[in-house]
Parts: C-alpha cells; sequence; structure tokens
C-alpha cells in the first residue's frame, strides 16, 4: 500500500507540475509574435542573428554549435590537470577517456566511465560537464520546439541559437536555481573547497570527497543528464541524503520530460493530441514501475541459501534508507526518461527487474530525454499513423501533413538505427574478447552487463548495470561513437521529415480524416512502441533477463 | 465485359495459369520488384545450398528439406496471389485483343473509299462507318447520326445515339454501328487509342506503384531490415552463452518475422482494386487516381442526373398579366426548337403541336455559356433561358421585370426551375421545370457527411431554386447557376483549403474543370476532350457512381493497411514458437516461453514457418474482394479493422500455430 501511494505521489504529482510547466516553455520557447518579444531581442542580440531558418539551416547551425561545444569539453578535460580550480591536484585522463567523457555529456548521456570525486577537477565537472548539462538539454528543447513549428505549419523552423537560449535562461536556469536552493537547504554541499579532512571516531583520519555537488546533481536530474557529481551517483549519502532529496530528485528526472509533451501540443495548438501522448507515455511507465516494483518485492536468489529474512523482497544493491521501492522506482523513471542517474545498483536488481530499465532504454520515447523524448515518439506516430491512415481509407496524413514514402523511409531508418547502435554493439562485444573478458558475472547476467550498456549509450541514457569493466579503450571508443549516432541521427532524421512536410501542401482536416485525439490512436500507437521498439528486443532479452530468471533456481 | 463479370476467384481457367505463372515469376528481375519477397527468395535459395551441403555431409535432412520447401512454398504463394489477380485483367484484355485484332476501316480520301486495316488509320483521317460495322478507331463524329453498340467496351447491350457536334460526338474503336452511317475523323494514332488503353490497364502490364504502395514497401521493407539485424545478432549472442544456431532455423526465424503476408499480397491488393473498378464499368488511367478517390473530401455532383432524376420537364407556362397565354406558348415552343436539351425537348411536347418555323429562321442554340437559345426570324429575336441570363440581354420595362422576378421566385420556391421567355424587347412569361430527386439519395449524402465528404450540388438552377432542392436532398452546399468558369474557380478554391475534388462531366466545357480536380470521372458518352481530361472513364455514364468510386479508393487502402496490421501483429506469436525452440538448448528454464505447448523444437520451428506460408493462401480471397466497407467515420473505421485485424492478427497464429504443430508432430514431420 506504501508503494502505491509513494508512486502515486511522484509520478501523480509530477504529472502535475509539469502542466503549468509545459505551458511557460511553451510561452518561452514559442512567444506569440508581441509577447516575450524583450526577451527575444536581447537573445538576438547576444547571437546577432534574427535568422529564420528551415529545417536544413537549424540543423546545420545546431550541428556546428555541438561540434565546438565537443571540442571545447575535450581540451579542457584533456588538459584538466595545468587548468585552475583544481585543489585536489587531479591528474591527467586516458585520451579515449577524455572522447568517451565529451560524447557522453555533449550527448545528454553522462555515461560516466570514471568517478568524478577521485579524477575530475573542479573545473572539468562545473566548466566542462555541468556546462554540457545544461546545453546538451537545451538542446533538445530547441530541436523539439522547432520540429513542433514544422508540424504547425510555420514557414520556418525559428532560429537555434535563439532557441538555445531561450531553453537555457527562460527555462532550465530558472528552474535549477529553484531546485538547487532547495537541495542545499536539504543537506547537499555546494562548496569550491578541496575533500574535507575529518578523523573518525575510531581515530582514523578520512578524507571526504565534496564540492560543488547541488548545482551539479539539479541540473543533472532536470536535464536528464544523469551524470552524478560522484560515482556511486545518487546512491552517495552527500548527493542523496534523505527520504526528501530522494523524493525531489525523483521529480526532477521526470519534471521536463513530461513538460516536452505539453510543451509539443501547445505550440501545435493541439493539447488534446498531447494528452494523448502523454497517457500512452504514462502508460508504458506505469506498466514499468508495476512490474519492477512486482518482481522486485521477491527476494534475491544471491540470499536464497542465508538464513536472513527476505520478506522486505530484494534489498541487495539498495539503499536501505529507500528500501525495496525506492530502489527500482528510481531505477525505472531514469530510464524512461534517459536520464541515467542511479538510486540502486542495477546489477543487483532480480532479473525481471532489470528488464524493466532495458525496456525503457529500447523505447526510448516514454517520456524519454529532454525534448528528444517527444521526437522520438513523433518516428513512432509517423509508423502508427501510416499504418492506421491506411486502415481508415486514407493516404495516411499527420495534423493534414501527407505521409508517404520519404517520411516513412526517414523515421523507419532512425528506428533501425537504434536498433543496429544497441544490438550491433553488443554482438561486437559479447562475441569477442571486447566484451567477454569484461564481464563480471558468467552467463545471461554477463550478456545483460554487455547488453545494457550498449542500450544506454545509444538510448543516451548514461545509467550503467555495472558489473562492467567499461573502463577500457575499446569500451571507450566504441561507446562514445554509439553515444553520438544515437544522439544526432535521432534529431536530424526526423527534423528532415519535418522538412518534406513542410515542402507538401497540406490537407484539410474531417470526420474522414485519421484522428489523432482519441483513445483509439492511443491504442494504435501503443501498439506500434511495442512493435517497432520493443519486438526487435526480444530475442536479446530472452538471452538475458529472461534466461537468467527461468534459470533460477 | 459484362460477361466475366461473374467469374469467381478460385474457378479453374483462372488458377491453372496462375500456377503456372507463379513459377515464372520466380525470375530474380520480376521478384526484385518487391524487396521482401525477393529477400524470402534469396534466404530460400541460401537455404536450398546448405540442404545441398547436409546431403552431401551428412545432417538432419528431413527437417532442412522441409524447411526449404516451406521457404520456397512462400515465396511461390506471393506469386500466386499476384497472377492471381493479373488473371481476370488477362482473360478481359486477350478478349478485347481479338476484337481489335478483327478491326477494318473504311477510309475516305476525296471520293474514294478504301478499306483498310485498323493499324493503318492515322490521327486525322476520315472513315465512312455504316450499318453492322465496327468502329475501326477512336474518334468524332463529323457527319451523320448512327446507334451504336457499344457492349464491346461497356457489356451494355441497348444502343446509344451518337450524332456530330454537341456532346455525343466521340466513338470508340471496337463498337458497332447497328442502324444509319456516320464519318469519323479518327483522333488516336495506332496503339494509342482507348481500346490500346484499356487493355494495358486490365492487364496489368503498365501498372506502376501508386505512392502510398511505395511508401508501404519502404516500411515493410525497413522492418525487415530490422529483423535482419534481430536475427543476424542471435548467432553472437550464442555463442556468448556457449552454444550455435545452425543457419536454417536462423532463416526460418527470419522469414517468419519479416512481413511476408502482407508482402505477397500487396500487388494482388493493388490489381484486385483496379479490377474492382473495371468490374463496376470504370477505368482509371492509374492506380494513383483509385487511390486519390479515397482521399476525396469535397464531391461536385451535378443536379441533373446525379441528384435528381434524368431531365427536368417542363411542367407549366407562367405568362405576365398582360401577355396572353397562347402567345407565350408559341413564343417558348419557337424559341425552344433550337435547344436540343431534353429540357427543351420537353417545352416543345408541353406547348403542343403549333406552326413550323417560318422561312428565313436562324437557330440560336443553347450553350452552357449563353443559357440561352432561341429563334431569329427576320428581325424578331424570340429568346428563352435561364432568368437572369434573358435579362441581361436588354433593358425590360421595369414592372416586367418585377412581375417576371415574382412568377421565378414562386417557382424557385416550390423547388423547380424557372425559365423567362423574352420576344425582342418584351418580356412574355415564365416557364416552370420540374426536377424530380432520385429515391434514397438523402441518406446516400448523410452516410457521405459521415464518411468526413462535403458534398456540392452544381446546377445551372437560381440560387432559390438551388436552395430548395438541396435543403430536400441534404447536400452540404451548392452552386446555383454555375458556368465551367464557377466551377473551375470552386475547384480551385477547395484545392487551395488543402481538400481533395472529385467530379464527373461529359461536356468539352467540363474539360479544363475535370483537368483541374483531383479525381475527374468523365462519361464514357461524353466528347473526346473530356474523356482524355479526367483520369477516370464511367462507362455506364452514370454520376451517382462517383460515390462508389470513393468507396472503392477507400476499401483498396483500408484491405492494405488491414492486412499490414495482421501481418505485423502475427510476429507476437511466431516469437512465442520460434525463441524457446531455438534457445532451450542454452538455457532449459526458456522452455518458459513456450506458451504453446509445443510438441518438440523442431516441430515448433516447422509449424511456425508452415503457418506463414499457408496463410498467404488462406488470405487471398480477402485481398482479391478487399475488406467489408461500411461508410462511417474514421475513428469507427479504425476500432473496427483495428479489432479485426490487429486483435486478430494476434490471436489467429496462436491457434494456428498450435493446430499444425499437432499435425507435423502427429504425422511425424518433425
Amino acid at each position: 500500500m506504501e508503494h502505491v501511494f509513494i508512486v502515486a505521489l511522484i509520478v501523480g504529482g509530477t504529472a502535475l507540475l509539469s502542466l503549468p510547466l509545459g505551458a511557460w516553455m511553451k510561452l518561452a520557447m514559442d512567444p506569440a509574435s508581441d509577447r516575450m518579444t524583450r526577451w527575444t531581442s536581447l537573445f538576438a542580440r547576444i547571437c546577432g542573428t534574427t535568422e529564420e531558418q528551415g529545417w536544413k539551416r537549424y540543423l546545420v547551425t545546431m550541428l556546428i554549435f555541438n561540434a565546438i561545444m565537443f571540442t571545447v569539453t575535450f581540451l579542457i578535460l584533456a588538459l584538466q590537470q595545468v587548468l585552475p580550480l583544481n585543489p585536489d591536484g587531479m591528474g591527467p585522463h586516458d585520451p579515449t577517456l577524455v572522447f568517451n567523457t565529451a560524447a557522453s555529456f555533449t550527448t545528454n548521456t553522462n555515461l560516466q566511465h570514471y568517478s568524478g570525486e577521485a579524477s575530475m577537477s573542479y573545473f572539468s565537472q562545473l566548466a566542462g560537464l555541468m556546462w554540457l548539462q545544461f546545453v546538451s538539454a537545451a538542446t533538445g528543447i530547441a530541436a523539439l520546439a522547432a520540429l513542433a513549428r514544422g508540424l504547425a505549419g510555420r514557414a520556418t523552423l525559428g532560429n537555434f541559437l535563439i532557441d538555445l537560449q531561450r531553453a537555457s535562461f527562460l527555462v532550465l536556469l530558472p528552474l535549477a536555481l529553484v531546485v538547487a536552493v532547495l537541495m542545499v537547504l536539504l543537506g547537499i554541499p555546494m562548496t569550491l573547497q578541496g575533500s574535507a579532512v575529518a578523523t573518525t571516531l575510531e581515530g582514523v583520519t578520512q578524507t571526504i570527497a565534496r564540492g560543488p555537488v547541488a548545482a551539479f546533481l539539479t541540473i543533472k536530474q532536470l536535464g536528464t543528464n544523469g551524470g552524478g557529481f560522484f560515482g556511486p551517483n545518487a546512491t552517495h549519502p552527500l548527493e542523496n541524503p534523505s527520504f526528501w532529496t530522494n523524493g525531489l530528485a525523483m521529480i526532477a528526472i521526470m519534471l521536463i520530460p513530461m513538460a516536452c509533451v505539453w510543451m509539443f501540443g501547445g505550440i501545435l495548438g493541439r493539447m488534446k493530441h498531447a494528452t494523448v501522448i502523454f497517457s500512452v507515455m504514462a502508460v508504458f511507465i506505469l506498466i514499468k514501475i508495476a512490474g519492477s516494483v512486482a518482481f522486485e518485492s521477491a527476494p534475491t536468489s544471491a540470499f536464497a541459501e542465508l538464513p536472513v529474512s527476505t520478506e522486505t523482497g530484494n534489498l541487495e544493491g539498495k539503499e536501505l534508507r529507500f528500501g525495496a521501492t525506492g530502489g527500482p522506482l528510481w531505477a525505472v523513471l531514469t530510464t524512461s526518461t534517459s536520464n541515467g542517474s542511479v538510486g540502486a545498483m542495477h546489477d543487483s536488481l532480480n532479473p525481471l527487474t532489470g528488464l524493466m530499465p532495458m525496456a525503457g532504454m529500447w523505447l526510448n520515447a516514454t517520456f524519454g530525454g529532454v525534448g528528444v523524448g517527444m521526437i522520438n515518439m513523433f518516428l513512432y506516430i509517423v509508423v502508427a499513423v501510416f499504418v492506421a491512415g491506411m486502415m481508415v481509407g486514407r493516404t495516411p496524413e499527420y495534423l493534414g501533413h501527407r505521409i508517404e514514402a520519404k517520411e516513412v523511409r526517414l523515421a523507419v531508418l532512425a528506428l533501425f538505427f537504434h536498433a543496429i547502435l544497441i544490438l550491433g554493439g553488443t554482438a561486437l562485444f559479447a562475441a569477442t574478447s571486447l566484451g567477454q573478458a569484461t564481464v563480471q558475472d558468467p552467463g545471461a547476467h554477463g550478456f545483460s552487463e554487455i547488453l545494457y550498456e550498449f542500450s544506454s549509450a545509444a538510448a543516451n541514457n548514461g545509467s550503467g548495470f555495472e558489473g562492467l569493466g567499461d573502463g577500457t579503450g575499446p569500451w571507450n571508443i566504441a561507446t562514445g561513437i554509439v553515444m553520438l549516432l544515437g544522439r544526432f541521427l535521432p534529431i536530424i532524421l526526423p527534423l528532415a521529415i519535418v522538412g518534406s512536410l513542410m515542402s507538401k501542401r497540406r490537407a484539410a482536416e474531417s470526420a474522414g480524416t485519421l484522428g489523432v485525439e482519441d483513445a483509439t490512436f492511443g491504442t494504435m500507437l501503443a501498439i506500434t512502441v511495442v512493435i517497432f521498439g520493443a519486438l526487435t528486443f526480444l530475442p536479446a532479452a530472452a538471452l538475458g533477463p529472461l534466461a537468467e530468471h527461468f534459470s533460477l533456481p | 465485359m459484362a460477361q466475366h463479370q461473374n467469374t469467381s476467384i478460385f474457378s479453374a481457367d483462372l488458377v491453372g495459369p496462375a500456377i503456372r505463372d507463379s513459377f515464372t515469376k520466380l525470375d530474380p528481375r520480376r521478384l526484385i520488384r518487391n524487396p521482401v519477397m525477393f529477400t524470402t527468395a534469396t534466404v530460400a535459395l541460401l537455404a536450398t545450398v546448405l540442404l545441398m551441403r547436409s546431403i552431401a555431409s551428412g545432417g538432419d535432412i528431413a527437417f532442412e528439406a522441409q524447411i526449404v520447401f516451406w521457404l520456397w512454398l512462400t515465396v511461390l504463394f506471393g506469386n500466386f496471389a499476384e497472377a492471381l489477380a493479373e488473371g481476370r485483367g488477362k482473360a478481359q484484355a486477350a478478349s478485347l485483343r481479338s476484337t481489335k485484332a478483327e478491326l477494318k476501316g473504311k477510309r475516305v480520301k476525296g471520293d474514294t473509299v478504301k478499306v483498310v486495316p485498323a493499324s493503318e488509320l492515322r490521327a486525322g483521317d476520315i472513315v465512312l462507318v455504316e450499318t453492322g460495322d465496327q468502329i475501326p478507331a477512336d474518334g468524332e463524329v463529323v457527319e451523320g447520326v448512327a446507334s451504336v453498340n457499344e457492349a464491346a467496351i461497356t457489356g451494355e447491350s441497348a444502343p446509344v445515339i451518337r450524332e456530330s457536334g454537341g456532346d455525343r460526338s466521340a466513338v470508340t474503336a471496337g463498337t458497332r454501328v447497328i442502324s444509319d452511317w456516320i464519318k469519323v475523323r479518327v483522333t488516336a494514332e495506332p496503339g494509342e487509342g482507348f481500346l490500346d488503353r484499356m487493355i494495358s490497364l486490365v492487364e496489368g502490364a503498365s501498372r506502376a506503384k501508386t505512392p502510398n504502395e511505395v511508401a508501404l514497401t519502404v516500411l515493410l521493407t525497413g522492418l525487415t531490415l530490422i529483423f535482419l539485424i534481430a536475427v543476424g545478432t542471435l548467432p553472437t549472442f550464442a555463442a556468448y552463452a556457449g552454444g550455435s544456431i545452425s543457419v536454417p532455423i536462423l532463416v526460418a526465424l527470419f522469414v517468419a518475422l519479416i512481413p511476408t503476408t502482407i508482402s505477397a499480397l500487396l500487388s494482388a491488393i493493388g490489381i484486385a482494386g483496379m479490377d474492382r473498378l473495371i468490374r463496376f464499368n470504370v477505368l482509371a488511367k492509374s492506380g494513383r487516381a483509385v487511390e486519390a478517390a479515397g482521399d476525396i473530401d469535397t464531391l461536385l455532383l451535378d443536379k441533373t442526373g446525379t441528384i435528381t432524376l434524368g431531365d427536368r420537364q417542363a411542367t407549366d407556362f407562367l405568362p405576365l398579366s398582360d401577355v396572353g397565354e397562347g402567345e407565350l406558348i408559341e413564343a417558348a415552343r419557337l424559341a425552344s426548337l433550337g435547344d436540343e436539351t431534353p429540357e427543351g425537348r420537353s417545352i416543345v411536347e408541353l406547348a403542343g403541336a403549333g406552326g413550323t418555323a417560318p422561312s428565313g429562321k436562324e437557330m440560336v442554340a443553347f450553350t452552357a455559356q449563353t443559357r440561352v437559345s432561341g429563334i431569329d426570324i427576320g428581325e424578331r429575336k424570340i429568346r428563352k433561358g435561364a432568368v437572369d441570363a434573358i435579362l441581361k440581354l436588354h433593358d425590360f420595362d421595369a414592372a416586367a421585370v418585377r412581375q417576371i422576378r415574382s412568377l421565378t421566385e414562386r417557382i424557385a420556391r416550390a423547388g423547380g426551375t424557372p425559365l423567362a421567355v423574352a420576344d425582342g424587347t418584351r418580356l412574355l412569361g415564365a416557364i416552370a421545370l420540374k426536377d424530380i430527386v432520385k429515391a434514397g439519395i438523402k441518406e446516400r449524402f448523410a452516410e457521405l457527411r459521415r464518411m468526413g465528404i462535403r458534398t456540392v450540388m452544381i446546377t445551372g438552377d437560381n440560387p432559390l431554386t438551388a436552395a430548395a432542392i438541396s435543403a430536400e436532398t441534404g447536400v452540404d452546399d451548392f452552386l446555383a447557376e454555375a458556368t465551367p468558369e464557377d466551377k473551375l474557380e470552386l475547384i480551385r478554391k477547395e484545392q487551395s483549403g488543402g481538400k481533395l475534388v472529385a467530379m464527373c462531366g461529359d461536356g468539352t466545357n467540363d474539360a479544363p474543370t475535370l483537368a483541374q480536380s483531383d479525381v475527374g470521372v468523365a462519361m464514357n458518352t461524353g466528347t473526346q476532350a473530356a474523356r482524355e481530361a479526367g483520369n477516370m472513364v464511367d462507362l455506364d455514364n452514370n454520376p451517382t457512381k462517383l460515390i462508389e468510386i470513393v468507396g472503392i479508393g477507400k476499401q483498396l487502402l483500408m484491405t492494405r493497411g488491414a492486412l499490414t496490421t495482421f501481418s505485423i501483429s502475427n510476429d507476437v506469436a511466431k516469437y512465442f514458437a520460434i525463441l524457446p525452440a531455438i534457445f532451450v538448448a542454452l538455457y532449459p528454464g526458456l522452455d518458459a516461453l513456450n506458451v504453446m505447448g509445443l510438441s518438440s523444437p523442431q516441430s515448433a520451428i516447422l509449424s511456425a514457418i508452415i503457418f506463414n506460408a499457408v496463410i498467404i493462401p488462406l488470405l487471398v480471397p480477402l485481398a482479391l474482394r478487399g475488406v467489408t466497407y461500411r461508410p462511417q467515420s474514421a475513428s469507427r473505421q479504425l476500432v473496427r479493422n483495428l479489432g479485426i485485424y490487429g486483435l486478430g492478427g494476434l490471436i489467429v497464429p496462436f491457434v494456428g500455430i498450435k493446430l499444425i504443430d499437432v499435425v507435423v508432430s502427429g504425422l511425424g514431420l518433425a
């Protein structure tokens, strides 16, 4: 009963909060011509342009901007030993790790093959990584706003540099300030002083890592980044000290991805359509939560032989402060939203519980990353509309845009890439010593560790199943490439679809056209997500979590 | 064509050739048009090669041979579906071709008449066609009147009149003159005539993929690629688990997962859609036009013949107060002598016998632009026509104009059509024409509205009459006193609002509007210009058919969508049949996924692949007939089809595979 209450409070409460935020995001990102113009003109002055961009210009600007961010971060990380703000004297990194980390934070993934407190200087954490946590999230919001403008029938997609500032200064920064202050009040450190040195009761001298944690962790959650200040992420007592910080963090994880759906609907002027999309996403997330909480209430097989009480469920790898429910709940939320911060050891989850986070990353659209989750859902919408459109006896149309060969090709290509990045990468590492030598566990569980790592990279999630020696050169390079492709292809292809739609005559809607605002369409969309998103991964799931589960004594 | 209409789908004379064709269609150059079936054939070939190797080196030959057998059968079933769909067209084409081969024409050059084979006739030649002759080439009647039997084209044996001038001047090669004679100017070069086009259409030879078909092919190919990744990575996964999966089994899984069912039936669905239209006696010039018909948002319907029964009849003469009834009747009669429209004739009829027109007369024929006909007898100009058209002719006496306005209003309010009659500068009175609305038309319009299609009635009537009739019939809108320019304007306006417009027409002045509309149905009796401009030709000349044409277009797309949904939903059951069968050797616990309780791994794989093959011929009748189409709103349509084909596609294979497994293991096949 307590589980249900916590889930309802966190998920339901965030859904309610997302409504006003979504309305504000619509206003901020896509101001009606005479409102908010002061902000727009300020941003235009800063970036020195008011150019109205078509889909290609918008995309090219975005890619150039991200390329620059990647390069700058690469240099900061590579040269951290000679740069300021390094009170603990952190040394240089391995080049492949620098590549992996720069790719990881540019792509909003925050897959971490390092432990922040042990190897990153404050300058690297703040100027390199935290900066990217803001702009990568802002890039996602901008891309979604552009997509929605195109679908709404505007002549252009807007201006990327202006959108980027709107998302950063009007959405992310104010929200991060509020949440960070709350986090500090709840006891999370925020300091630029080096590690504290303490003498314990036993008389041992202990070095306690600290730093500007509150600022870092706030944007990590809000921007679906997920990269922790500390290696253990949100299981570290200074990154997540109490029930209240835990709850607040979970709300922060889902808030903007949920609000993005409302922003999308707002720009389209189709709130009913947004409600249908939101409902489909919510159903998926609730199924995953219900599944993981139920599966995790079973005791872990590791303790089967031990004389311990198991009626509280599987507590291995959990923060005892949050219990057997808090861990799996966090695991589902963080993987459904492409966040990737962790609140429990995923490696220790019961096999079927571990399947839920993986499913979240395979679909990558049940709220998904900031901005990009909704963009991914758009791909499923294109496919669903195409099949459903034929079933109502018309050339398929989405909001009056005819879906034809070109759009279908681009949408299917994006889904194809997602599959090949995950399955292809897993195949390469599972079949060779590249992966086999790095897994900690034999058999199906070890396979899950590899599968999870590539799912996390391709979905730009960033959480680790762990139990994997993923700090090697091949892992750094492979996941780095997968993250970059997994980030930008699902932005390039949908924007190309919108570009193609914008060049066509828009059709009028009537009772004869496919409605996208009713439960029937929601059902169709959900089926499409299952068949095109999940079914592809069923064989891999069978050999990983399912095999492990059914092999349990 | 009528004689072929009731051929059943599986009649012996169609199935035989179709089976033969299934093999000739294995030609890779033809298979490549359908990427999914091409892929299936490729992996079947691969499996065959591996079977040869197994035979040489020893292996589970019986099992592998069965897999190879069913893989090839999958491809052949797909070919069979297409061949069967083409079959009916081919039979029709053959009979049309024999008609064409026999054609000879009497070419007229100066005073000489020479009999030449039709293939030597060029556009511009004049041919004489007499009683009993077949018309050798498409053309325009330039002289004479004849009754023509067009059964060879339309299947309708009642003869029609063809005469020079007006809207009934077009004649078609292969039709037969049964009385009198005509001279015809040939308009089509050899090989480009209507008959040739019809042959290639029914045969499906010139069938290009429609845009929607291309898009669906892209989706299915993409899905095939995704499953290629899903299946292609399995050996490495198995290797990690310390096992291996044999190639024939991988091939079986791959073919079971890729959307072979819809791909096998795809072209059959398209051909059958065209065929349905042809059997409905409508010729679409392209598959694209059939698809567009399903997308129609606005139907422009001519009132006469579509909404009201045939022709209006004159019912009353209403003279002005200072005009004698006899004078009006006589003037109306004289003015209508030059009006060959049914209305004009009905006025003459109602007026009864009278003196013939005096000598020195000159007839002014009725045209759609002037909407006036009349007669000039010396200086005396008698005119009758649409009221506003008559009133524009002259600045008539104001009191008379007021009177005529109140008369016409009275007629219009009653749903009749008023005409005005004037003799020179003097208005004489009005003629009332009465329309009879077709039975059941109101219900049809209500149906269309539920489907989201707007109907616009096009009429030459004045707005009052049009309003009365549109209220009576329930059309959504009307265009009164419509000129061809008005129609063109209306179509452009609808299209700029993102709507697709369909209309039908027959006259030369309809040609621009037929060309502008997204679906233009020309009447077969219409002029050559109209037939060229439209993208469909209705052989029965029945404008009401436009409504059914929309239904046929929708049905085509729905069939495609429904079978796609069915095909893709099948994958769930196939996964549950094959995955545990493959993996149980690696992880015995995975037998828990064998929810169907299939008897053995081999039997499970074989049953899935057999189901995958036999579902194709089982669905052929549905593909050819089309899914049941009911005029209803899109959301109800979706609920219905999703329920039947989505849910059905989920459940049917579970039952089917289990049943096949019982048989397969019972027979000891695996």
